[in-house]
């Protein structure tokens, strides 16, 4: 067999962990070979021993056959390993050119000529049809035209074996179908592409196989055309899991939130990010604000949760106008908050998971002692909450919160905000860098909030979250809300058009 | 006339080294590096020119004054690399506190100053004296261009043609080679520099050295035209500078530009009393004397939003973060 480049029982230990156990993977000339894992599976430290950023210690990498030695990114170059990374390495004031010819300038005399170099990204940008404009700074372009650079910067170095760290995830609808298109392209012309990513649908629309890990283990290695996506997922997560998201019907009752015109400038610019937003959110409902990361969700947010003051418009919750008002005064009118950034906006990271837990109620009487904290209140109430939301940790309520993993970080916000009774809850990007099975644990405890009576706004980037666990789905364009739309009858395809912002809808609120 | 060709040469004597010590700062902090201690090197440049000079003029030497002059700026920038290598080292392979390296440098160089003066001395002040063999009463043959000549030629130094030369030299190597696109990358992006296999702990020593040497440099050129004795102080030029750099947004013209600003606004403080319209305003001297830094303050209170300082600049570089 002709394996272009091949891992070999690569182990590579930590202290305390074991973070790749034997695992080998195996890339053949011209396919598309997927790496498929949960987070902490081991995918990057495997990568990063491509790249010769960590030496294993045991087993070895081959490129045709013949055992290498990868002391670094640049030994992988002279292999002809190229990677997009999931964050692009791109410099914001270059241009196009720039970037790509960055590390391998041609030089006239001293000075650059770029001439030849235009010559050639333009040929190769005709070649696979990697449309870019090459004079153009990278802050100008689109997040798409930034991935094609990044593609280029590979082709450019004439690299042959291309790996894509998590590629679709800041890209719309249709910028994953041309994605997809390029990368059938690339191994027609004979490159060979490792494809790194936790999205069963796109394995499934191009890679010819997969190979799986798990808990840093390798756990084998399929035919996609043979594999149906719940084995897939079986394979990855060690359980079943179901993929489609139960919920029953609901018919939803009186009106918990109601937005109207909000307007939040963008303090330097002056620009409107959120731009004369109206919607409603009734009990029984969850509503999603589904959109392209960047659009205004985060400070449409900010407004409705106080960390921002509105420019202009009202928010009412259960007929009380609350814009002007602190973000304790909402939460005392049942607003609960799961914030975007869990680390910034979620959890005080050095205190413990008790003190995280009791942060919006430790000012109420039941933790008050004559004007002092009433500490066995707080560690029993901490253990209560533990206990009914299954949060891990090492040392229970006196653990740093640092110290916990994401899924149970997580955990413990959720347990926190809805442990108050909120009538609405604010879930932003509850979902994001966990596993499918904190994933599961979570939309399971939205519906279950939504089964309660309370009014749920989820903002979400993942289209199979925006679809799947909500009512009513809202897209996020350029700060204004363009589309209002019913999961169940919209397909992806006419979501990705809005998302674009190159179709509107009839917006109802 | 003769009053604006006075207010034009002046204007020269502070604007060239504020050009020179801010393309200087400029060539480190595109690379990603802080340097705040441009006040100290060029303390370290100017006394070690000027003691340079001393020694040689003292010895009875009867050497062109231009050559020494050279053969002084030479040194006084080697001083300033070798100086900038401590904040280099210490700013990027102990990833410390970029400003706090710098004001460790700034708060020792006036002490060196007057340490080293007075033990050198044989009076034992720490004031360090040189002749004025340097200057030009009017350049051969440009000189007796008419206007010009008078503007640019007469009562002149080589220092400010040098002045010109190392703005010629900035601009190309920051815009036109592959140096400058690989130094502005380790200033912007580092993470993006590094995967496409560019050392940028290299790249960001030769930025700060380079830093180093103009700021040394420009040290001597600040002292020789204005003064005929270093006093352990370049009166603030080094953080004056500073402000041209980010009122210059980090570009090599618009540096020139606010040199220029800033040169006019100190020669008007210096000359207050020799100019007539001034004069006759019967206001203190020590407003003209206050307004290139009340100016400063005002200026980056409105330019900082629009600031379009290197992204990287100031945070250590750590290989493992990516």
């Amino acid at each position: 067999m002709d394996y272009i480049i091949e891992m070999v029982g690569i182990t590579k230990r930590f202290p305390g962990i074991v973070a790749n156990d034997n695992i080998t993977l195996q890339l053949k000339k011209g396919e598309i070979h997927a790496l498929l894992g949960e987070n902490g599976a081991g995918k990057s430290t495997l990568m990063s021993v491509l790249f010769g950023l960590y030496q294993p210690e045991e087993g070895v990498i081959k490129k045709d056959g013949e055992v290498v030695k990868v002391n670094g990114p640049n030994d992988a170059t002279k292999l002809g390993i190229g990677m997009v990374h999931q964050h692009f390495k791109l410099v914001h004031n270059f241009t196009v050119l720039e970037n790509i010819v960055l590390g391998c300038e041609t030089t006239k005399r001293g000075l650059l000529s770029m001439d030849e170099a235009r010559e050639k990204v333009v040929a190769f940008s005709k070649e696979y049809g990697l449309e870019i404009e090459p004079d153009a700074l990278i802050s100008d372009i689109t997040v798409g035209m930034q991935q094609r650079t990044e593609i280029l910067k590979m082709l450019y170095r004439e690299n042959e074996i291309l790996i894509f760290d998590e590629p679709t995830a800041v890209l719309t609808p249709q910028e994953i179908d041309d994605l997809m298109n390029i990368m059938k392209n690339l191994v027609a012309q004979g490159k060979s592409i490792l494809f790194i990513t936790h999205k069963l649908n796109e394995i499934k629309a191009v890679a010819d196989r997969c190979s799986v890990l798990r808990k840093g283990k390798y756990i084998g290695t399929v035919d996609v055309a043979e594999a149906s996506k719940e084995e897939l997922s079986e394979m990855m997560v060690g359980r079943k899991v179901s993929l489609e998201v139960d919920k029953p019907e609901m018919e939803p009752g009186e009106v918990i939130l109601e937005v109207s015109g909000l307007t939040v400038k963008n303090k330097i610019t002056g620009k409107n990010v959120v731009d004369n937003v109206g919607f409603r959110v009734r009990a029984g409902e969850i509503v999603c604000v589904a959109g392209i990361d960047g659009n205004g969700q985060s400070e449409l947010v900010y407004a409705l949760s106080g960390l921002v003051k509105p420019d202009a418009g009202s928010i009412v919750i259960n007929g009380k106008e609350i814009s002007h008002e602190t973000v304790r005064a909402r939460g005392g009118d049942g607003m609960a908050h799961i914030p975007e950034d869990r680390h910034k906006h979620g959890l005080v990271l050095d205190y413990n998971l008790a003190y995280n837990l009791v942060l919006q109620r430790y000012f109420e009487p039941k933790f008050q002692k004559h004007g002092f904290l009433d500490y066995g209140e707080v560690f029993a109430y901490a253990d209560t909450l533990i206990e009914n939301f299954d949060i891990r940790s090492g040392q229970g309520a006196k653990t740093v919160v640092r110290a916990m993993s994401g899924g149970n970080q997580q955990k413990a916000i959720i347990a926190r905000e809805i442990d108050r009774d909120p009538k609405l809850l604010i879930a932003v990007q509850p979902t994001r860098g966990l596993d499918v099975g904190a994933i599961e644990y979570i939309h399971e405890r939205l519906i279950e909030e939504r089964g309660k009576g309370k009014g749920i706004l989820l903002v979400s980037l993942e289209l199979e979250e925006a679809l799947g666990v909500s009512d009513r789905t809202l897209v996020i364009f350029e700060g204004q809300i363009v589309a209002d739309v019913d999961p169940k009858e919209v397909t992806y395809q006419e979501l990705g058009l809005y998302m674009a912002g190159s179709k509107r809808g009839e917006v109802v609120s | 006339m003769s009053i604006l060709y006075f207010l034009v040469q002046q204007t020269m004597f502070f604007s060239i080294p504020l050009l020179i010590v801010a393309l200087g700062g400029m060539f480190s902090e595109r690379g990603g590096v802080i340097n705040i201690a441009l006040e100290g090197i060029m303390i370290f440049g100017a006394f070690t020119g000027v003691v340079f000079i001393n020694i040689v003029q003292k010895s009875g030497s009867a050497i062109n004054g231009q050559v020494l002059l050279m053969l002084g700026v030479l040194v006084a920038g080697a001083v300033g690399v070798v100086v900038s290598l401590t904040h280099a080292y210490a700013a990027i392979n102990l990833k410390a506190d970029q400003v706090i390296s710098g004001t460790a440098i700034n708060m020792l160089a006036p002490a060196f100053a007057i340490f080293v003066g007075r033990r050198i001395s044989e009076r034992g002040t720490q004031q360090v004296h040189f002749e004025d063999w340097f200057r030009f009463e009017s350049v051969p043959a440009l000189g007796r261009i008419p206007v010009i000549g008078d503007l640019l030629f007469k009562n002149a130094y080589l220092t400010t043609y040098i002045g010109f030369l190392i703005l010629l030299v900035a601009w190309l190597m920051l815009n036109k080679t592959r140096f400058g696109l690989r130094l502005r990358s380790c200033g912007e992006h580092p993470q993006a520099a590094d995967s496409v296999g560019i050392n940028v702990y290299k790249m960001r020593y030769i930025g700060v050295m380079i830093s180093g040497f103009l700021a040394g440099v420009g040290g001597l050129v600040f002292v020789i035209p204005t003064s005929r004795e270093f006093n352990a102080t370049v009166s603030g030029y080094g953080f004056l500078a500073l402000a041209v750099l980010i009122f210059g947004q980090w570009r090599p013209l618009r540096i020139l530009g606010a040199a220029f600003f800033f040169g006019l606004l100190k020669a008007i403080a210096a000359s207050s009393s020799g100019l007539p319209i001034l004069k006759d305003l019967s206001i203190t001297a020590y407003f003209y004397k206050m307004m290139p830094f009340i100016v400063t303050l005002v200026v980056l209170t409105f330019t900082s939003k629009k600031s379009q300082a290197p992204r990287a600049e100031g945070i250590p570089y750590d290989k493992g973060v990516r």
